[in-house]
């Protein structure tokens, strides 16, 4: 258990001539609920990006169970055991919500690129996503193709294929993002469900949800880390003060 | 018992299709209409290669426009050897030929595919096109394998059947091309349940969505590249058994365009739209060239119709009258299809009457063929029959706009209805 | 020598045409996103409608008439058309594209008959300019130089001195960009769709009688102007007009080298003979692969560099 889950070391990324990410340095623990918060445009879903693979980083490293994830593309990190979800809402909409499930799982039951099995006798499989979508209180919309769900099923079912998979690092980028209220409680305790035992890093702008959920929070102003700590501290911390009021102010 | 009860349709289209011949059947003379079961051979040929197709295009969103070249060597595999059984070099039954097209298909679909499914899309769309036109040139280039211009001839009656069956006769090819159709379309059909089918229809949805679930979209692209060879090669294998002769003709864009118009006129959605629209292809293809020059401008105008106003193609649209259907309220619907005939068939017959006018006036006079309706020659440098086309297709177009908007609104009440009953339910 | 003057100058010529066809088409595939099948078949259209009007009043009438007449259609094209398409995605577009050019080739097929028309060079041009090394140079050769020049010249004037074309500018590499700063984008679409389709009509008129005017025209000439685009790379002119002008220059040349792979090993002393393996491949010669050569690039190009010569982003 030494090897953090995640770790970046001086991780930076330019898209032309602006550097987005300055050099940030983060390690997060395993079994830690992670936030990171931070003003719009600060470079929040761009280090989700990088962790995940989507870009590749210009500098630094980044190691995910220990491993450096370099050149790797995304299905490779994902396959690390680690999974992310989307501020935009990605499912695959002329699929059934079932079906959606279900291609999350492939992957880790080792189904491969199979062309030879059927999956309407795999009961075991079957069962598993049946119970994940009853976890998900998706279970009545089973059969509804994904694209017709509300926005707030989407969300969910969003989550629910990040971690169908079973991945133990799970990033989650904005999940409660255009949710009502009640919305938003039901989602917050749906990502206490799964993320327990897991190590959970989460882009949020809800600081309840924020204060609620992790065990530390990163602040990211402007391509840096300027404060890592437990969510009393940071409410203290007189830097983060400055950089929030001082973009309200802006 | 519950396998026979699942799969009837199956039972029964193959019932019907063995039927079917009966039908043309010379009892006079005690046989069968060659020409009725030639072309219902290559229907069942074109249906194969069309569902094969569909394979990249309905379920990976893949459009080739190469896919024929999958088809043609498939089928010149197969006719070298059929050849070599022949020679006495190898051995291999009849029935077993398809399969060695099939492999062929395979082969090729592992190359190809490996060029082609690095990219998608657009990008995909013009790689397959060129290496369509790279493999239809080299078809007349190289006499080796391709046998040039001449092409590649067998000789099917080879003696060495299974079933003791020596294929003399278009009706053993016919049933031998409609097992191996039954075979390759239930085959295809379940590979759309297999992990690899939707892990296709995920990537052609989202494809860096199943990237994140731990899915190569490409490798996904370039297995079902590969397998979709495997079948289009079985078509090219029964092609090969069916003329006895394989031509660059197999691998040219032509072919290929054929199986994008048959499948997208059947629709891409459902597994079994390809198979329709090859019907209707087919038919437009053998049927009306008979009798005009004109079945490709007939199925491309077909086409652009389907593109436009109804992409999910002929069986999208009969499903469309699902929800009314199971409301038990389709009956409603006959008056307004009825309505809605008439002008229907008047712009019909005004454009057929004005593309036929124009084409005998130059084709048909370069040939030297009279347009002739019901035994009557019809002048077609008199203003008579022109004008009659354009009052038709303008009064039809007027008409069926004004039935159009009625349906709509009967439709569209009959749709409200029959939601609101499901819901309810 | 001679022969290398001389394959130049038609390099340069052909080059010139399959540019005043491609930069129609990569405005309309960088901008829209749309592979337009049915430029090749406007391309057609030009020199058919070139011919008939030439029957009656000759051929500088034509010369403009005609590629009006294309734009015409094209724009028909565009708002009738493909603007209803655009919803449901590329691919339909493509599709639509595909089937207009399927109906074109069918329509002129009906309209002017199966064979060739005898569509002639006008007679004023009909004369060698000069001879080089004893081959003659015809005068409407230069001309068509001439005009693809002036074509050249009013595009680059229109897309860097006029409002429209700064706003086509800044499309062609941020195509959703256009939008967002307010401009009328569908007119925007109507136009380059109808001047590209024009431009289309203009090289037929011009190509027309200096190839073959014939039903199959347009499904030769489409994938090789595919492969300019490609080859160009999207979003930009100036990698269209060099890959013009090379695929030009490579086909011209192609036909004149009668030399294969064989000849070239024998310089290594390899002698290839009818059982030497591929023997068929190896002595193939240049002029026979110089009508697949296009394909092979552009099989490669969007292979391994989907970005092409000089594009902004990948095809």
């Amino acid at each position: 258990m030494s090897a953090p889950a995640i770790e970046l070391r001086d991780v930076r990324k330019s898209f032309g001539p602006t550097e987005i990410i300055r050099g940030v340095n983060l390690a997060i623990p395993r079994g830690e609920r992670h936030a990171v918060i931070g003003p719009n445009g600060a470079g929040k879903t761009t280090l989700f990006n990088l962790i995940s693979g989507r870009f590749p980083i210009s500098s630094g490293t980044i190691t995910v169970n220990g491993k450096s994830t370099a050149g790797l593309p995304p299905q490779e990190i994902n396959r690390l055991g680690l999974s992310r979800s989307f501020q935009i809402t990605s499912i695959f909409p002329r699929m059934t919500v079932f079906e959606n499930i279900r291609c999350g799982l492939l992957w880790s039951r080792g189904y491969r690129y199979s062309f030879w099995h059927l999956l309407g006798g795999q009961k075991a499989l079957n069962a598993e996503v049946d119970r994940l979508l009853d976890r998900l209180k998706l279970g009545d919309r089973r059969n509804v193709q994904a694209g017709l769900l509300s926005y707030a099923e989407q969300r969910a079912l969003e989550i629910g294929i990040t971690i169908a998979g079973g991945a133990d690092i799970i990033l989650l980028d904005e999940p409660t993002a255009g949710m009502s209220h009640s919305e938003t409680d039901a989602a917050v305790e749906l990502i206490r469900g799964v993320s327990e035992g897991k190590t959970l890093l989460m882009v949020e702008h809800d600081m309840s949800v924020v204060f609620g959920l992790a065990d530390r929070i990163s602040v990211l102003v402007y391509g840096e880390v300027i404060a890592s700590d437990t969510p009393a501290a940071i409410r203290g911390n007189a830097a983060v003060q400055e950089a929030y009021l001082g973009t309200i102010a802006a | 018992m519950s396998l026979l009860r699942r799969n009837w349709l199956w039972l029964l289209a193959l019932v019907v299709l063995l039927a079917f011949p009966f039908l043309f059947y010379d009892w006079a003379k005690g046989r069968h209409s060659g020409f009725a079961l030639t072309l219902m051979s290559e229907i069942g040929v074109m249906a194969i290669f069309a569902l094969s197709f569909n394979m990249l295009m309905g379920q990976a969103g893949l459009l080739s426009f190469g896919h024929a070249v999958l088809f043609g060597l498939g089928a010149y595999c197969a006719a070298h050897v059929v050849n070599l059984v022949k020679a006495g070099t190898i051995w291999l039954p009849t029935e077993l030929v398809p399969l060695a097209g099939g492999l062929g298909g395979l082969f090729f679909g592992f190359v190809l595919g490996w060029l082609a499914t690095k990219q998608r899309a657009t990008a995909f769309a013009m790689i397959t096109m060129g290496l369509g036109e790279l493999v239809s040139a080299a078809a007349l280039m190289f006499m080796g394998f391709f046998g040039g211009e001449g092409g590649i001839t067998i000789d099917r009656v080879m003696d060495t059947s299974l079933l003791g069956v020596r294929y003399t006769s278009p009706w053993q090819v016919y049933c031998l091309v409609l097992a191996w159709a039954f075979i390759a379309a239930a085959l295809m059909r379940l590979q759309t349940q297999t992990p690899l089918g939707r892990m296709a229809n995920a990537a052609r949805d989202n494809f860096e969505r199943a990237q994140f679930v731990g899915y190569d979209p490409r490798r996904i692209r370039w297995i079902q590249f590969t397998l979709a060879g495997f079948f289009a090669g079985i078509g090219g294998g029964l092609y090969v058994l069916i003329y006895e002769i394989v031509t660059f003709d197999t691998v040219s864009a032509a072919k290929s365009a054929n199986a994008l118009l048959a499948v997208y006129i059947g629709g891409t959605g459902a597994f079994f739209g390809p198979i329709l629209g090859t019907i209707v292809v087919v038919l437009l293809q053998s049927g009306v060239s008979l009798l005009s020059n004109a079945w490709l401008l007939y199925v491309g105008v077909l086409f652009i119709v389907m593109v436009m106003y109804a992409p999910i193609g002929l069986v999208g649209l009969i499903g469309l009258h699902a929800p009314i259907w199971r409301a038990g309220r389709l009956r409603e619907l006959l008056l307004p299809y009825l309505r809605a005939l008439p002008p229907a068939l008047m712009v019909l017959l005004g454009f057929v009457l004005l593309v036929e006018l124009t084409s005998f006036t130059t084709i048909g006079a370069a040939q030297g063929k009279h347009f002739a309706i019901a035994g009557r020659t019809i002048d077609t440098t008199s203003p008579l029959p022109w004008g009659i086309a354009l009052v038709a297709l303008g009064l039809g177009a007027l008409w069926l706009r004004r039935e159009a908007r009625a349906f709509r609104l009967r439709w569209d009440a009959l749709m409200e209805d029959a939601k609101r009953q499901a819901g309810a339910s | 020598m001679e022969v290398f003057v001389v394959s130049l100058l038609n390099g340069l010529v052909y080059g010139m045409l399959l540019f005043m066809l491609a930069s129609g088409l990569t405005l309309i595939l960088s901008m829209m996103g749309v592979l337009n099948f049915a430029h090749a078949s406007a391309y057609m259209l030009g020199a058919y409608f070139a011919y008939t009007i030439s029957l009656y009043v000759g051929f500088w009438p034509a010369l403009i008439v005609a590629p009006v007449l294309c734009g015409l259609v094209g724009a028909a094209i565009e708002m009738w058309g493909l603007r209803r398409v655009h919803r449901h995605g590329h691919i339909a577009e493509l599709l639509f594209t595909f089937g207009v050019a399927l109906i074109i080739e069918k329509a002129v097929q009906m309209t002017w008959g199966l064979l060739p028309v005898p569509y002639r060079v006008p007679e004023l041009l009909d004369f060698p300019l000069f001879r080089i090394y004893g081959t003659q140079f015809p005068a409407y050769r230069a001309f068509m130089l001439l005009i693809s020049a002036l074509m050249f010249g009013a595009i680059w004037l229109g897309l860097t001195r006029t409002r429209v074309g700064l706003v086509i500018q800044a499309a062609l590499t941020h195509p959703d960009m256009a939008s967002a700063l307010g401009h009328n984008v569908p007119r925007i679409f109507t136009l380059v769709f109808a001047a590209g389709t024009a431009l289309a009509g203009l090289a037929g008129v011009i190509g027309g009688n200096y190839q073959v005017t014939e039903p199959a025209m347009a499904f030769t000439m489409g994938p090789i102007v595919f492969v300019v685009v490609v080859f160009g790379g999207l979003g930009s002119l100036t990698g269209c007009f060099i890959a013009s002008i090379l695929m030009g220059l490579i086909q011209t040349f192609a036909v004149v080298f009668d030399v294969s792979l064989a000849d070239l090993l024998a310089k290594f002393g390899i002698t290839v003979t009818a059982s030497t393996p591929f023997a068929e491949i190896l002595t193939v010669t240049l002029p026979r692969i110089g009508a697949l050569l296009p394909f092979l690039m552009m099989v490669l190009i969007l292979v391994f560099r989907p970005r092409g010569l000089m594009g902004t982003r990948d095809t």
